[in-house]
Parts: C-alpha cells; structure tokens; sequence
C-alpha cells in the first residue's frame, strides 16, 4: 500500500495508517514525507512501514511490534519509550534515540545525537537494542537501566566516536563503543569493563542482523578494538542522600 | 516550544520571503499563534545607509510623539507606513511605521540610535521599536506565521538573509513587541526555549546601559551581541565561547595558550554565559550564526546547498526549501553554526 | 546570692556506674562524686549544656535539661534581661558573650524562597547533566582581547575554587591547633580556602598554605614576609559582623607557650586587636596597606578586605573596591565570635542578605562589579542561604559555625572562657586532644560536598548548569512575608509576582 504524504498534517497521516492497519495492511509505503510527527506512534502488530523522506519527531513512540524503515534522516526522539519492533535508519538519527526504551531495536547506519539510550530498560525477555554506525552525541546511555546500545563509529574519521559524560547514572545494560574511549569521558557510576572473548562472540550475534540490513561485513567490524562500558554498582546515589 | 528558521544566500543574491514563509510553516507544530514574525536582510536598497526604524504605534498620539522625538534626535530621510492588508486572524494593535534615519554626524552613530531605541521604547507610551538596522527589517505580531507574513505581505520582500520565527510563548502575553525576531541595530535574533540566566544576563546588561523592558529571555541575547561583538570588538566566534563556553573540565585539559584564553573568557564573561536550554538564530548584514546551550536542550539542524545556509529547529523545515541539501547536519553542544556573506 | 541555675542535670542513678567520666570530660566542674552518699552529683549552676558528658557516658544516664523560668513573666522584662542586670550590678563589667547574635530579629534569609522550574524552562538533573560550582575571586577585566590567537588582556590574580563554600577566618588562639589543621585539609580536599583568622600561622599549617587566605588585621599578628607569601591570598580585616567597629581581645588563658610564639606576644597576656588599624584613618590608607601587601608579594595574589556589614556597607564596599582590593568580604550581624560584649553583638550591623543587595547593586551602578568580587559571611547555616547569597549578589560565601559545628560544637556559647569541652576554642592541651584533626577534616569535607550536592540539586531545579548564572540572578528569588521597603533593598518580587 502506498501514500503520498505531500502536505499531510501528522494528524491526518496517522489517520490513514491506522486505518490500513485496520485493513490489515502488511506493508505501507508512504511517499513525501517530511517532518510529520507520531509516525508509528502507538501502533501495535507486524506491518512494516517504508518512510520516504523525513520523519518528524517521535517516530515510533510506543511503538509495540511493527518495522518502520526511514531511507533518509530521522529528526529527535525515534523509538520513544518504544516496547518492541524494529526502527531502521538510513542516515542520521536525531537527539534521545530510544528514550526509555523497553524493547526492540533501533538500528542508524549514520550518526546519532545527544542523549541516546536514555534511560533505556530491560526485564527478562523485553529487551532493547541501539546500534549506530556512525558516532554519538554526549549523554550515551544516561541512567541505563537495561539492554544494549553499539556504536561503531565507522562513518566520519574526524569526528570523535562519542561524545563526554558517557552513561552517567548508568544502573544496568551495556554499553560498546567500537575503539577506544578515554576514561575521563565517563560518567559517575560508569566504568570500563574488559572486553573479552565472550563479549565478542556476543557482538557477533547481536551485530548479525544489523550488518545484513546495511550490508556490513561482521568479520570486519569485529576486526577491531572494542570498548565495554558498564555499570559500576546498581545503586550509584547511593551514598548521594542521607538515610 | 518555538520553530526557528534561518536562510543566507552567501552571495548576497536576494530571494523572496516566500522560502522563509514555507520554512516556518513547516513547523506548525512548535508554536501556537501567539507570536510570529521573521527578520529581513537587504530589502531597503534604496535607503540602504539609513537606520530603518520599524515601530509599533498604538494610536496617533504615539506617532506624533515618536515623531516629534525623532526630529529632536536624528534627520528623517523618509516616513511611510508599512504596508499591510487586513486580515481577520490577526486584529490591528498597531499602526505599525517605518523611519528612515541618519545621526547627527558629530555622534557615534551607532550608539546614539540604540539611545534612541532605548528612549522611545523606555519613554514613550504607545511607541516601540520593532527593529533599527540598516537596509533590515523586523515583522512581527501576535499570529501564525503564516498569517504575519500575509499581514505585512512579507512575500513581497526580497532579501539575502531571512530569518523566521513561530512563537509558543510561555513567559510574556502575545503582544506584537514580544514577538520574536528581537533587535536592536541590525543584531536579530530568533530564540527557542528558556535563557534561565536572564537575571544575570539582564543585571549584567544594565550596567552597560541596556534596558531591558520586555520582561522577556530573549531581548539579552541580541544586546549581549551588540556589546560583545559591536562595543567591545571581540569576534563572532569569541562571543559564541564566552556566551556558550566549554564546561570546565574541557577548558583544563585544553594546550596551555588555548586555556588561558578560555579561561579568561569564561571568568570575564561569566555574567553573560547563557544558560538554560535554548537554541537561537542571530543574523545581522554581514551573517547568520546559529547556536545552542552547552549540553544541548534544544534541537538545531545546519544545511548547506550551493550558496546558501539553511538553519532551523527541523531538518523537515529545510527539507521542505531544500529538499536535497549538499550538507546537512547537527551542531554540536555551543557550538555555532557562522555562516557570511561574501563567504564561499 | 546566686542566680537560680539555667540547666538540670538529670542522671539516672539506676543506669549510672559512678565510673566519673563526666567528671573527667566536664571541664566546667559540673559533676562530682559524693562520697558520702555514694553516689554521683551535680552542681548545676556551672552546667553550660555544652552535651559533652551527655554525648561521652557510657550508659546514657544523663540528660541536661533547662530549667523552666523561674522568674515571673515579663515581655517587657524578660528573664534573659532581668538576668544581665543583675550580674551588672554585682560586676560593673561588660557581659561577654561568644557565637552569633541572639535576638531573634526576623531572619531574611528565611523570608526568600527560590524558584524553580517547570515544563517551559526544563530543569537540569543535577545526578547526570554537568553541573559546574567552580568560582574566581579577584578582578576580573572588563573584555578580553586576543591577538593572533593569543590572549592580550592580562588577568588579575584569582583564587580558584571549586565550590562557592570557603572556610571562615577562626583564628589560631580563639581555637586549636588540631581545629586549623582540621580546616585546612579539608579545603584542600575540596578545592576550596580556609581563612588563617588574625592570630598567624602556626608552622604546621604552612603546607596548606596554597588553600589559605591569610588574615591582616588590626593586631598585626603572625604577620611577616614568609606569611604573605606562602599563602593564596590575603585578607585585611577592618572589621567583624560580632562586633562592628570595635577591636577584641583574646584572654590570656588562651595565650599558650605556641600561641605566644606564633602571635610574638608573652604568655598570658590578653591579645589585643584594637578597633581600627593604626595605620588605616581612611580609605587612601586602606588603599596604602593594600598596595603594599601586593608590592610584597608582586602582585600575585588577590588582597581582600573585609568588613562588617553596616548601614554605609555599599559605599564603603566602593571605596574599597576602588582602593584596590580584589575582593570585598561583608559579614552580617549574626557572625560568630569567640569573645564579643553581648550589647554589640547582639545590636550592632545590618544583616547580611541586605548588605549583600546593597553592595552588588551599587558596585553595578558604578560600573565596577567586575573589579571585585563579593564574599558573604555571617550565619550562613545551610546551603540555601548560600544560594540565596549568590542569588542576591554574592561570588562566594564563608561557613565558620557551621563548620565548627561539623567538627562537634554544640553552640554552648562558651568559647570565650577557653573550657571547649569538646576540644574546638580551647588551647588546654588535654582538651585539645579530643579533636582529632582527621576526623575533623573528613566531618568538615563532608559537611561542604553534602552542601555542594545539593547547591547542585537548586541549580539544577532552576534549569542552571553553572554557578555564574545564578550570580546576581535575583529574577530567581521571591520574597515571603517582606515588606516592600525590604524587597527593594534585597531587589527581589514578593512570591506570587
């Protein structure tokens, strides 16, 4: 099924997609689009969803199951406290990227901004996953809770694959930053862990889909240094209050 | 919540309003009508070397005021009113007149028009100056974008930097003057979010012999780039640190040279650091600079495309004009975005 | 005839052991043994509530309670009043008092309340956003120029601080050694500055110097060129919030084998300060002794100066500004004192949130904030007064109490007699070893990181990553229960507006 978004309000589009999935549409393909909000917003099921264009802000909150592949930039908050499906990006992804995530994945094949990963989660077999292949933003996995955020930092040598304050608050879930990271970039509560064989076996897996959306070798990617970021206790205020 | 929008043609070729129009339409949901208004660069030719003063005027008293002042003051090349059409979405406040004018040659001219801006609109009842550049104007009032612009048929305009605005005011009620872009000189500037600093931005200010009078974040922005840039001579680029610096920790770590400069700038300028979250555009007649805080509240995407610069809240807002740009990006965290004319 | 006592000593003789510990932890000869009877007893009238036997018995037996008025009631004639008359008629002497002063007069600090944001200027959490408490006192100029990537401008000596929180000037004499060495390590832990008070340096606190500011006033002591130069920056008292405009003097109990040695006056005799420096009679002498401080030490360090807060602060704190000093310190009517006539103390000087106003504002009038920076002390008790301070105008504050109180005084009020039970104001060697400086330094580093994290916790609910935002930032006070005159002193809206 195709639409054309052309001048579309983000009220009326949402409309349209909500009633082909009504209509049991599988596959929807939406032309023009640019800078409509909510796109996937709150939808639930298996239909995957073509973004030609670029989405407004919010792509994919409370998403709950669906695929949405956006062949362009998305703009802030894609796959906001988002529950399970699957968010491709072609170019860049905007600021907080998976905002209190609590399951699925978002794969960028280009950067991502400040603030991704915020306060994602995890319980049991709800379990989200961020993977950029470009840079991040500072404020990566601010206060994480769960679940796994990668950055491989393949796109632009010059810029530095991650930003400052990395996983301040950090609680739980992992992070991996594909090179280095100097240990003052972290944030209170983070810590770097060693990245052993384990971890690399594990990457192998979890990069395996993402490497075939986008047509990455993993062999080559695992090629590399890798850093493994984690959390350095699960109570980091611990000691902040009096008790 | 407000949508920016910025163009320069870096040639200085002039384009219509009409691209701006679209680029803040394109974010319709950032504001509310409550205030929209847009900043033009190069639409007065013909009075190029001329201060054009646009000011709001809430009756025929005012005027006469205004004016007598202002014969008191500068030389009046020429006075018209600023043409509009009536629309029902966007009910008369104002009489809203343009002034073309010159300082008396024996003062620094620039200064002594801001002391005329700061005097109609501290003194004068029913009188404000909207904008006081050269060759520039402000249009601005409490509506939709869309229907600002049809109110002053800003589409009629041509001009080589634009910048525009849609206002979701939170601090001051709608009235025309509390519209955004602010200016003073040809400094303007589009702001969205809070500057939670503004009593010390103001304080500061003040005791440079800024008056502040809108009760509003925004107005500091455009006089602390008047005082840093225009009076105290520092750079665009030195301003865009002493206003967004780096954060401590960075500046300790920087090469020794570059750390005492940052450092002195942060310890001299710290009552004019701006904080809280905002992104903002500031234009005058030679550029266009776009800036966010230091950790990044508040969205702000930068497009290159031949010879122009895009800069908005969205990167659908430039899309929407520019649908392939070359280059498109995010700024980093207090880093501005300068773009110039005559820069290539 | 005596004086009914103020305090009760309750012991529970069911928990009592008669081990005598409060006999030997009272230094005010409160407790006793009745061989007699047997049993523990208690003069009451020499009970001060300072907890120490309270604190230290090892069974919890005892209580001090206050004794209920005796007096019939007064409001005119108040107990405390009738008292101090009648100790005057006996003694013909000023009544001394230590600590801060004890009228209740309506406390501004009290009267603000700070904004906070909420949706249209997002707050900050402090836990994870950077949030930046670092400070610079000294001059700062008026614009920065760079030529050729270099910078042209030349800065003026700054003392660096991490956090806005400085320790008082207490000085070596009115308290212990073991207490300044407690200080000092703390501030250096905390990147911030102790005060050396007026009574020198004694030889042990000169590796902490680079955290010192050390104090030049009216008695000289401890003064000399190596003084000067080992410390951060200097200090010229001309006057103290306890007690404005006159001098003081340190008992002669107090003046120990050590103090006499740092101070270089003899053993026992009072130290005088006098009121005014005899080299100061006006502000060009002010000026004189500022710019020979700085020639001594070439112009590398900042020279304060620090007055009481009083009606004239904002145009004196000008003229000093003006007179060269890179700082100016207001201490407000309620500072604390070792030893102070209780009439001053307690009715002398203006309170430190207006002098703060005043002064910010005037040397904004002027032109000249930047050419100083404002150092508030004077019952600054939590870290929302030192909020509220920077709010109103100050750059940095000094805690003394409250960091006296962090290493265990209970505010007795006793400091003056030398007796500190718990080894603070007191230079008795026994006495002394109850302060164990490293204990003291952890207490005192903790108090300041507790009030730093939540200094951070009001910076972030206002939507402020950085302490230089709030500087001045009056916008962000409102004032509860003030009359209008005194909103316009303090430049700050009723709450509501």
């Amino acid at each position: 099924m195709i639409m054309d978004a052309k001048g579309l309000h983000y009220k009326a589009l949402n409309k349209l997609i909500e009633d082909a999935i009504n209509n049991s549409a599988k596959k929807i393909k939406i032309t023009n689009v640019n800078g409509q909000r909510y796109i996937g917003g709150g939808i639930k099921g298996n239909v995957e969803i073509e973004i030609h264009g670029t989405p407004g802000d919010d792509l994919g909150s409370f998403m709950d199951g669906p695929t949405i592949t956006v062949y362009n930039d998305a703009q802030d908050g894609i796959g906001n406290t988002m529950n399970s499906g699957k968010i491709i990006v072609h170019g860049d992804a905007r600021d907080i990227v998976g905002h209190s995530m609590r399951g699925g994945k978002i794969f960028v094949n280009g950067d991502v901004g400040y603030r991704v990963g915020i306060h994602m989660k995890e319980y049991k077999e709800n379990f989200p996953v961020i993977i950029a292949a470009g840079s991040a933003g500072d404020f990566l996995g601010e206060y994480m809770a769960g679940g796994r955020i990668v950055v491989l930092g393949m796109k632009d040598s010059d810029s530095e694959i991650v930003g400052d304050w990395i996983a301040t608050g950090i609680h739980g879930g992992m992070i991996y930053i594909r090179g280095k990271v100097e240990e003052h970039k972290l944030g209170v509560a983070a810590k770097i862990a060693e990245f052993s064989q384990e971890d690399r076996k594990y990457l192998r897996n979890l990069l395996k889909e993402f490497c075939k959306t986008f047509g990455y070798n993993v062999k080559k990617i695992l090629d590399a240094e890798f850093t493994k970021i984690t959390p350095m206790t699960h109570r980091p205020y611990g000691k902040m209050y009096t008790e | 919540m407000c949508g920016l929008g910025g163009i320069l043609n870096r040639r200085g070729k002039r384009i219509s309003g009409k691209e701006i129009i679209a680029v803040a339409n394109a974010m319709e949901p950032r504001y509310d009508g409550r205030g929209g208004g847009f900043a033009a660069y190069g639409i007065y030719p013909k009075y190029k070397d001329y201060f054009a003063l646009h000011v709001f005027l809430d009756d025929e008293e005012a005027r006469k005021k205004t004016e007598e002042y202002l014969k008191e003051r500068v030389e009046i090349k020429k006075d018209e009113e600023v043409p509009t059409r009536n629309i029902k979405e966007i009910p008369r406040q104002h009489i809203t007149w343009r002034y073309f004018v010159d300082a008396p040659e024996k003062f620094k001219e620039e200064d002594y028009i801001v002391e005329t801006v700061m005097h109609i609109n501290d003194c004068i009842e029913g009188a404000y100056v909207a904008s006081s550049g050269k060759n520039m104007g402000v249009f601005k009032a409490t509506g939709m974008p869309c229907n600002v612009a049809r109110l002053f048929k800003v589409e009629d305009y041509k001009a080589y930097c634009w910048v525009s605005h849609g206002r979701f005011p939170t601090n001051t009620p709608g009235w025309w003057g509390g519209a955004h872009p602010f200016n003073i000189l040809d400094w303007s500037v589009v702001h969205n979010g809070e500057i939670s600093s503004y009593g010390t931005n103001r304080r500061y200010l003040e005791t440079h012999g800024y008056k502040c009078r809108l009760l509003t974040d925004t107005e500091v922005v455009a006089y602390l780039f008047d005082l840093l840039v225009r009076k105290q001579g520092l750079s665009v680029e030195t301003t865009a640190i002493a206003l967004t610096p780096p954060f401590w920790k960075h500046i300790d770590r920087m090469p020794e040279e570059k750390r005492k400069i940052y450092a002195a700038l942060r310890m001299t300028y710290a009552p004019a650091m701006l904080n809280g979250p905002f992104g903002i555009i500031v234009a005058n007649r030679n550029m266009m600079i776009g800036l966010n805080d230091r950790i990044k509240l508040r969205p702000l995407i930068a497009a290159e495309n031949g010879d122009f610069t895009y800069i908005a809240s969205e990167e659908a807002a430039i899309r929407e004009v520019c649908p392939k740009p070359e280059k498109i990006w995010a700024p980093k965290a207090g880093s501005p975005v300068i773009a110039r004319l005559n820069e290539v | 005839m005596r004086f009914p006592p103020e305090f009760k000593v309750v012991r529970d003789q069911e928990k009592c052991t008669k081990c005598k510990r409060c006999t030997i932890e009272c230094t005010f000869e409160v407790h006793g043994y009745d061989k007699k009877k047997k049993r523990m007893v208690a003069n009451d009238e020499n009970c001060v509530a300072c907890q120490r036997c309270v604190f230290t018995c090892p069974t919890k037996a005892l209580v001090i309670e206050r004794r209920p008025p005796t007096f019939s009631d007064h409001p005119t004639w108040t107990e405390w009043i009738r008292r101090d008359i009648m100790t005057q008629a006996k003694t013909g002497s000023v009544i001394l008092a230590s600590m801060g002063n004890e009228k209740p007069y309506q406390s501004l600090f009290d009267s603000i309340v700070i904004d906070a944001c909420q949706v249209t200027n997002p707050a900050i959490d402090p836990l994870r956003e950077p949030m930046e408490l670092r400070t610079y006192l000294g001059r700062k100029p008026e614009k920065i120029e760079i030529e050729n990537d270099a910078l042209k401008t030349e800065i003026a000596p700054n003392l660096k601080l991490e956090t806005p929180i400085m320790i008082a000037h207490m000085s070596y004499g009115a308290i212990s050694l073991e207490v300044h060495k407690a200080l000092a390590t703390a501030a250096k832990e905390q990147g911030t500055m102790m005060g050396s008070g007026e009574g020198g340096l004694h030889k042990e606190l000169y590796p902490f110097a680079d955290h010192i500011i050390v104090q030049v006033a009216s008695g000289r002591f401890g003064v000399h060129e190596e003084y000067l130069k080992i410390a951060a920056g200097m200090e010229i008292k001309i006057g103290q919030g306890a007690k404005p405009g006159i001098g003081g003097h340190l008992p002669g109990p107090k003046i120990t084998e050590p103090i006499s040695e740092t101070r270089m006056i003899p053993v026992g005799t009072d130290a005088l300060s006098p009121a005014p420096h005899h080299d100061i009679y006006s502000i060009e002498d002010l000026s004189r002794l500022i710019y020979a401080l700085k020639e001594a030490t070439r112009y590398k360090k900042p020279v304060f100066v620090k007055i009481a807060a009083v009606n004239n602060s904002a145009p004196i704190a000008t003229g000093i500004i003006r007179a060269g000093a890179d700082a100016v310190v207001l201490d407000g009517f309620r500072a604390g004192t070792g030893a102070a006539p209780q009439v001053i103390r307690d009715n002398l000087g203006i309170p430190i949130e207006a002098a703060i106003a005043a002064v910010d504002q005037r040397l904004r009038e002027e032109g000249i904030r930047h050419w100083g920076s404002i150092i508030a002390s004077g019952s600054i008790r939590t870290s929302a007064d030192v909020a509220k301070a920077i709010a109103l105008g100050a750059d940095a504050v000094y805690i003394g109490t409250a960091a006296l109180i962090a290493l265990g005084c209970t505010v007795c009020k006793k400091c003056y007699t030398g007796k500190c039970t718990w080894g603070i104001a007191t230079q008795v060697p026994k006495l002394r070893k109850r302060l164990d400086p490293e204990k003291g330094a952890k207490a005192v580093s903790n108090l300041i990181q507790a009030w730093n994290h939540e200094l951070k916790e009001i910076l972030g609910a206002l939507g402020i990553n950085s302490v230089e935002s709030l500087r001045g930032n009056r916008e962000r006070l409102r004032g509860v229960g003030l009359s209008q005159p005194d909103l316009d002193v303090l430049g700050i809206l009723p709450a509501g507006k």
